[in-house]
């Protein structure tokens, strides 16, 4: 096997630099997240979420009890419903008995860095059962999922939550980054907004398993329901197919089906929340039955993964870069526009060679250090 | 909101961002002043949950575990705080958070603060407080609770 870069590998000597006795000793809180304890956990995401080593730390300890938990991301447009209707489903699981976590997404300002996390308006914790709500801002991540919002996930996963739900904005970035989260993607739309319209053009029919219109007290939900069928394209009896679970003849046998149901709810009067929390568990039969339930976290698991591999390239190429001259000199070429943007990162890059060798002490350690602030 | 400078998010001092809940409790609709606070610390670079109305203590003390605040903001004008915040402090603490801060503001009339302050409230804020004074004063106690539980 390849030697690991020590920069990737747990240094439990890091520690000192942080005032002596702060805290209780990460194993320890380890142990009591796992046990599911409701203080660790909380206080796990906070550690996580700031890029605190003590978080990467917990993180590797806890990570191989995670992928248990089944993940549904809810998405959609700024006030279609979702945390309201969030508050209803996480209800329904909870008294089915179910451990259920809540990470709920909304933007931080670019400008002043602070955050208004309105979602817990519409929540009131079950009567009965458990619910771990917890509100994040997306801090700097513009309109997508912070990776604190994964870390949360998977905390939550390591703590014993069996199912839990990811709210975030559909406004850009965000329903892609939950659609590769979440097991099961709910995509919200409320009547009468043009929301199944706007959903098209921004390619979030594509992402949802399952599609939500909201508000079905109000009018103009049928024809909504109509409108995001339409634009699912070829009704799934058309193609000889099941709304939601099915089977068909694959090349290799009958195989696992599933195709989007459209379903109408209303959070107020409750119609249509059974109908919805039928077709998630289908849902969540469907990923078993076809092997997806497994092979989606695992997927999102290599793509994080590779997220961390660039950061890391990308630090030590840039240190390289610097060192040799080669960055300051296209950046001032780049100036004086005597180059583009694509030949100065080409006359940077040249500065890189030779690349520094894998695991030098000096390269880890300025790697470790750079990644503290962002650039 | 008047953004001034010295409301400017003080993001290199602070680690992270302080969170706050801002809740109100018991039967109490007067929420334009937590509204008011809620963004006001919101554009001093906070991230803040705002509960919504009608909370009560336990619902309160939940979401300051959850969130792992820094401060829980409690804005009250009903009348009711004698009751009220001596409990949520207590159910705070009993819940294991030790260094979370707790403010006070609304209609609290004078005579009420000492009472307030001995039950564990770390600072009272009625009608017509200055925002960037209310924002100076979360930010103080937050700097000294974190160096507390640093150094402790
Ligand atoms: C506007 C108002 C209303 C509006 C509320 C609209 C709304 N959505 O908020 C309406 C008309 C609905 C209303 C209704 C009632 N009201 Co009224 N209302 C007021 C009034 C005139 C102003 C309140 C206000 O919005 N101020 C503006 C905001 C920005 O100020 P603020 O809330 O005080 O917040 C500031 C500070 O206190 C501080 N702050 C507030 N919270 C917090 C929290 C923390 C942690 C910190 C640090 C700071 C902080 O920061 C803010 C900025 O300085 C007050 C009078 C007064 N002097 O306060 C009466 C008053 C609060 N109401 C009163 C009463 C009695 C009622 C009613 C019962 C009347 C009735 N008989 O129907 C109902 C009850 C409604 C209910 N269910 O709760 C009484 C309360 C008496 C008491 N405390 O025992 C008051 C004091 C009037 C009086 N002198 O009698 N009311
Ligand atoms: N009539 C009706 N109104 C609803 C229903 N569900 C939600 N609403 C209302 O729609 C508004 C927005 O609801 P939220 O649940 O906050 O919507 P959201 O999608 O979470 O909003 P953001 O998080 O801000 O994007 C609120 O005023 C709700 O009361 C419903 O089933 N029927
Ligand atoms: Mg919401």
């Amino acid at each position: 096997m390849p030697r690991v870069p020590d920069a990737l590998e747990p240094r439990a000597q890091a520690a000192p630099a942080r005032p002596a006795g702060a805290r209780p000793p990460v194993e320890d809180f380890a142990r009591r997240l796992v046990a599911g304890e409701r203080f660790a956990l909380a206080r796990a995401i906070t550690w996580v979420e700031s890029g605190d080593r003590a978080g990467a730390e917990l993180m590797r300890l806890v990570y191989p009890h995670t992928g248990r938990a089944w993940v549904v991301g809810l998405t959609g447009a700024p006030g279609t419903g979702k945390s309201t209707l969030l508050a209803k489903l996480a209800a329904r699981f909870a008294a089915l008995g179910r451990s259920v976590g809540v990470v709920a997404v909304d933007p931080s300002s670019p400008v002043t860095g602070g955050a208004l996390l309105g979602d817990r308006i519409r929540w009131t914790p079950p009567e009965t059962g458990d619910v771990f709500f917890r509100s994040l801002a997306s801090r700097g991540r513009l309109g997508g999922l912070s990776s604190a919002a994964f870390d949360a996930v998977r905390l939550m996963d390591a703590a014993g939550r069996e199912v839990v739900i990811v709210e975030t904005v559909g406004a850009g970035q965000g329903e892609v980054d939950v659609a590769r989260l979440a097991h099961t993607t709910v995509v919200a739309l409320a009547p009468g907004t043009g929301d199944e319209v706007q959903a098209a053009k921004a390619g979030i029919m594509e992402i949802g398993d399952l599609f939500v219109v909201t508000k079905a007290d109000r009018p103009g939900a049928d024809e909504c329901v109509r409108d995001v069928r339409l634009q699912l394209g070829l009704s799934p009896e058309a193609r000889g197919r099941r709304e939601g679970f099915g089977r068909a003849q694959g090349p290799a046998g009958e195989e696992p089906t599933w195709f989007p149901p459209v379903v109408k709810v209303s959070a107020r009067t409750g119609e249509g929340l059974d109908r919805l929390v039928r077709l998630l568990a289908e849902h969540r039969a469907y990923l078993e039955a076809s092997g997806r339930f497994g092979r989606r976290a695992a997927l999102d698991d290599v793509l994080r993964m590779e997220d961390e591999f660039r950061r890391l390239a990308f630090e030590r190429a840039r240190r390289a870069a610097e060192r040799a001259g080669a960055w300051a000199e296209a950046v001032e070429r780049l100036g004086r526009r005597e180059i583009d943007p694509a030949t100065a990162a080409r006359l940077a890059w040249s500065g890189t060679e030779p690349f520094p060798q894998a695991g030098s002490a000096a390269g880890v350690e300025g790697a470790d250090g750079r990644a503290e602030g962002p650039k | 909101m008047d953004a001034k400078a010295e409301d400017a998010p003080a993001m290199a001092g602070e680690a992270r961002p302080i969170r706050v809940v801002v809740a109100k409790p018991g039967l109490d609709s007067h929420d334009r002043g937590a509204k008011v606070l809620a963004r006001a610390l919101r554009d001093a670079g906070m991230e803040v949950i705002y509960t919504g109305l009608h909370r009560t203590p336990e619902e309160i003390v939940r979401a300051a575990v959850d969130e792992d605040a820094d401060v829980v903001c409690l804005s009250l004008l009903s009348g009711a705080h004698p009751v009220l915040v001596p409990k949520i402090v207590r159910l705070l603490r009993e819940a294991g958070l030790t260094e979370t801060v707790v403010m006070l503001g609304g209609t609290i009339p004078d005579d009420d603060v000492p009472a307030m302050r001995a039950a564990g409230v770390a600072a009272v804020f009625g009608p017509g407080s200055d925002l960037s004074e209310i924002v100076r004063a979360v930010r103080e106690h937050v700097a000294r609770a974190r160096a507390g539980a640093a150094g402790a």
